[in-house]
């Protein structure tokens, strides 16, 4: 293969979560002093790629949309060997649901020119929608396997996928162009050798805006958005507390009206 | 002046933090209890790159530097302190090979150790003491066209992880009469002694190193006649002091970490501990040892970088964090309770990693001798 791109999503970091808060006037998470790292399941899709590149030479390509802060988190993806990066900042960008944000990823892809290969990870940690990936190859009219657990390279352009499906597994053989979201069962993603982190250095990040995507603005953004954020709750965890008076029929009786009551049966 | 670490330095310590967490924490267990280095995780930190971190690219390594070593090492301490202890006295033996070695030996020596196909030690230490090197009694004489080596050299790091060795001996008499050499492990006479049996760092390896008539090629003296005092001080005092304070930093910032989540999670009348001022203090106080500790560590290792000369600097590192560290741990263990002596808690090897660090690699009293001349440097009258 000759070019396999992979997209990937800078995430608030694990560890500090339970660090973070909602804004309760905005609605937004308050990120403020909460690190971002490389959405854990991208990092699997990447791993999928670099073994593509070990094995053929193919150029490995990093594509993120993501507030421009989002930098050192690709320049870590390319210390993992990734050979370029792609950012896609732009403040008309804000606000994208997912059919948004795929159509900027979609651009810019197209943008890119002729690919083998999509590598994504199979949802977000923060979002957890898993609809960006099959969105995406929608858009870009390529078949899309998700929930894939194992990748194996048959030939230079052959591919045998294995795919979690609910009663078990299917082995599919797929050529690309193609896009596969990955889970973490399908490798075990590298370190950044300190070569690696050296090299990195030297590798192209570019920064594009949506004047080089030249998308309608009705298309991105909030208002190119069909999903609509209601509301966002926070969930409450705790104990209710009912005391029940009575003899004991009259306890059970009261015991079973509140359950239905409270549509538990 | 500028604080701030650059962006290849973070992204050495994420990586390292990412596979000590992951590759070295499932290992502490057995290392604690046999007492071995997992040698199988040698490839693995050769292919990140910490076992020729500061060896020269054209010979195999990955040509950083010692601020960048200190960062790496840090965070393997942080995770185990047995691992960076084994890998700096490695580094020691790169050093003084890259130092005083010729473009033979360092081609022929350097390469696999970096490549993390063996380890290295350097052996100085004798039983009739540590702290006088010159009073050191083995013995390498010159016959025919072979070194003949005789003497025990005892509390090596690495002694039976290595397959070769720098060991000094004496050729001469007084400070110009010592030597550095090349030993390798399969040489005739030359044996593996008793492995000890430490209380702290379990997973680094120590033991002694026997040479009894142990003969060597001439060509595989290090650096010149006479010059082993050299070859031991400057490896000493430039990759093994600063080696030792950044394993003793890792330490530290372990007993901050597991000293502020204690705090924050043990409920005593129906707050957090971290409540109470008297716990709050301590807190202070470890996290401000941690942070005199970090700047002092990143100075020398940033001097010896710049070419400077900071042999204070680096007594001034390794002397203060690795007494910080054990002090540090003692508050922590006392934050715990009777948690804090309990196999299940981290806290109590912190404490045991720390008091091992003090000895090795010049006790703290060497370190201040070392610093008492640099203080008075100035009032002495020529
Ligand atoms: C874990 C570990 C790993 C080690 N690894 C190595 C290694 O790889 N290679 C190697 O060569 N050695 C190694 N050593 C040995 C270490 O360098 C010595 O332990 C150290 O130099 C002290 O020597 P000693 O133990 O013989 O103590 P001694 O020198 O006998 O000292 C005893 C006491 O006297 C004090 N003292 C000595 N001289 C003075 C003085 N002038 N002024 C004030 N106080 C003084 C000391 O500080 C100490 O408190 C290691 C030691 C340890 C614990």
């Amino acid at each position: 293969m000759d070019r396999v791109i992979v997209c990937v999503k800078p995430v608030p970091d694990p560890k500090d979560w339970d660090r973070l808060r909602l804004d309760p006037v905005t609605k937004t998470l308050v990120r403020e002093g909460i690190g971002s790292v490389i959405n854990p399941l991208d990092k699997h899709a990447l791993e999928a790629a670099l073994e593509i590149k070990d094995a053929q030479g193919a150029e490995v390509v990093i594509l993120s949309m993501a507030p421009p802060a989002a930098q050192p988190v690709l320049r870590e993806a390319l210390a993992l060997g990734a050979d370029r990066a792609v950012l896609l900042s732009d403040p008309a960008f804000a606000g994208s649901d997912t059919l948004a944000t795929s159509r900027i990823l979609a651009a810019a892809i197209r943008r890119l020119g002729p690919f083998d290969l999509i590598c994504c990870g199979n949802y977000t940690l923060d979002g957890s929608t898993a609809q960006v990936p099959s969105q995406l190859a929608e858009l870009l009219r390529i078949p899309n396997i998700m929930h894939v657990s194992k990748m194996e390279l048959k030939e230079e352009k052959e591919l045998i996928v294995t795919q979690k499906i609910e009663q078990g597994y299917m082995r599919l053989e797929a050529e690309p162009p193609l896009l596969l979201s990955f889970t973490k069962e399908a490798n075990k993603p590298r370190f950044s050798s300190f070569l690696e982190i050296l090299a990195a250095e030297k590798r192209e990040l570019a920064i594009w805006t949506n004047g080089d995507l030249n998308l309608k603005e009705s298309l991105i953004g909030l208002t190119g958005s069909p999903t609509q954020m209601a509301d966002l709750l926070v969930r409450q965890k705790g104990r209710q507390g009912l005391r029940l008076e009575g003899d004991p029929e009259e306890i059970a009786r009261l015991l079973v009206d509140k359950i239905h009551q409270m549509g538990l049966i | 002046m500028d604080f701030k670490l650059s962006e290849r330095e973070e992204l050495l310590r994420k990586s390292t933090r990412e596979f000590a967490e992951s590759e070295i924490t499932p290992r502490i267990e057995a290392m604690e209890e046999t007492g071995e280095f997992p040698l199988d995780l040698l490839k693995p930190m050769a292919k990140l790159g910490i076992t020729g971190i500061i060896a020269p690219p054209e010979y195999g390594g990955v040509g950083l530097g010692y601020l960048a070593r200190t960062i790496v090492l840090e965070e393997l301490g942080r995770v185990c302190a047995a691992m960076p202890m084994s890998m700096q006295v490695h580094h020691m033996a790169i050093a003084a090979l890259n130092d005083f070695g010729t473009e033979e030996q360092k081609k022929k020596y350097i390469p696999p150790l970096a490549a993390g196909e063996t380890m290295g030690c350097v052996a100085v230490t004798e039983p009739s003491g540590g702290s006088d090197v010159l009073g050191m009694q083995a013995t390498a004489v010159l016959k025919d066209d072979k070194w003949i080596i005789n003497g025990r050299k005892c509390f090596i790091t690495n002694s039976h992880t290595s397959n070769f060795w720098v060991v000094i001996a004496r050729t001469g008499e007084g400070p110009k009469g010592l030597s550095a050499f090349l030993v390798e492990k399969d040489a005739p006479g030359a044996k593996q002694g008793r492995k000890e049996h430490k209380f702290g760092l379990r997973g680094s390896n120590t033991g002694e190193l026997v040479l009894d008539n142990c003969e060597v090629p001439k060509e595989n003296i290090l650096g010149q006649e006479g010059g082993g005092l050299g070859v031991a001080l400057k490896t000493v005092s430039e990759s093994g002091r600063t080696g030792m304070a950044a394993t003793a930093l890792g330490i530290l910032q372990s007993i901050y970490e597991e000293a502020g989540k204690f705090a924050s999670e043990r409920v005593l009348y129906g707050k957090p501990i971290a409540a109470l001022q008297a716990i709050s203090f301590y807190m202070a106080e470890i996290y401000t040892e941690l942070d005199i500790c970090r700047l002092l560590c990143y100075r020398a290792s940033w001097m010896k970088d710049q070419n400077l000369r900071f042999d204070a600097e680096s007594a001034m590192a390794k002397s203060y964090t690795c007494d910080a560290a054990a002090r540090c741990a003692k508050k922590a263990i006392e934050i715990h309770g009777a948690y804090g002596i309990m196999k299940e808690y981290k806290v109590q090897r912190l404490l045991r990693d720390a008091m091992v660090t003090i000895s090795a690699g010049g006790t703290g009293e060497i370190g201040k001798v070392v610093l008492g001349r640099a203080a008075l440097a100035p009032f002495q009258k020529k």
